[in-house]
């Protein structure tokens, strides 16, 4: 029960986390040139968005969670178990980012979903 | 058209940019907590480790290489897909997989390299989809104009 506890904690953290950054970094538009100095800006406007500062809290929660679960089972069924953040990524990006999921993209990401787990497993 | 082959570009030079530094870090994370050794979970220990990592050379190369990861994901999600991007980053499992028989000469059993491979075709398949399917900042304003 504290396994799945955890594990739920570690996706929805990870993915929760991400979904903000995405969010707040669409929102503050992206660096017109990959210079060094646009970089820098493009932090400095990062870093005082507010979904950013949701994002990085549930980023560390889900790390943390991540380092506990490591103490109670091994990493060959965290990792493959973890993997199932895919598809909550996914299903997150579609309802929550608006993003439009293709078959193709579907595909790739149960393929990758499913190599990730078989990777760790061993 | 010519904007579309740039916006390709410019995500796969991050994604690498992305997926080159997190293992990277994680490598010399590893390499540099191993020569720590365990952590004693002791008052005197923890002060003892903290010092130990703030003055590790490999810790601070660590620190730089994951402080890029981040930079390079940041930068590569105020322009593409979140669902795009996730999934492309799973490409260094399958990174490391390669590095460790090259390298490190370890041997790799049939399911882990099913496992590459099914990475490999799904990162590929990902990638044949458009990077960005939600309006740019630009494109909402001139709609709204």
């Amino acid at each position: 029960m504290r396994v799945i506890l955890a594990l739920a904690v570690l996706i929805f953290g990870s993915t929760g986390g991400e979904i903000a950054i995405t969010y707040g970094m669409k929102a503050i538009g992206e660096p017109k040139r990959l210079r060094p100095l646009e970089l820098i800006q493009f932090l400095g406007r990062a870093v005082r968005n507010g979904w950013f500062w949701a994002g990085v809290p549930l980023m560390a929660l889900s790390f943390y969670s991540l380092l506990i679960l490591l103490s109670w089972e091994p990493i060959s069924l965290v990792i493959p178990a973890s993997a199932l953040s895919y598809v909550v990524g996914t299903l997150g990006a579609k309802y929550i980012l608006g993003e439009q999921i293709s078959t193709a993209r579907w595909a790739g990401v149960l393929l990758v979903c499913a190599g990730v787990a078989l990777v760790a497993a061993g | 058209m010519a904007s579309e082959r740039r916006l390709r570009i410019k995500t796969l030079v991050m994604v690498l940019a992305m997926v080159v530094c997190a293992n990277a870090g994680d490598l010399m994370l590893k390499r540099g907590m191993s020569q720590i050794g365990a952590v004693q979970l002791t008052e005197a220990g923890i002060a003892q480790a903290f010092r130990l990592t703030v003055t590790s050379g490999t810790i601070w190369v660590a620190i730089f290489f994951l402080s890029g990861f981040m930079l390079s994901y940041m930068t590569v999600l105020s322009w593409a897909d979140y669902s795009y991007v996730m999934p492309a980053g799973a490409f260094g499992y399958a990174l490391l997989t390669l590095l460790a028989v090259v390298f490190l000469h370890e041997s790799v059993s049939l399911r882990r390299w099913f496992g590459v491979v099914l990475i490999c075709v799904g990162v590929l398949l990902v990638g044949q989809t458009k990077p960005r399917t939600t309006a740019s900042a630009g494109e909402a304003v001139a709609r709204c104009a």
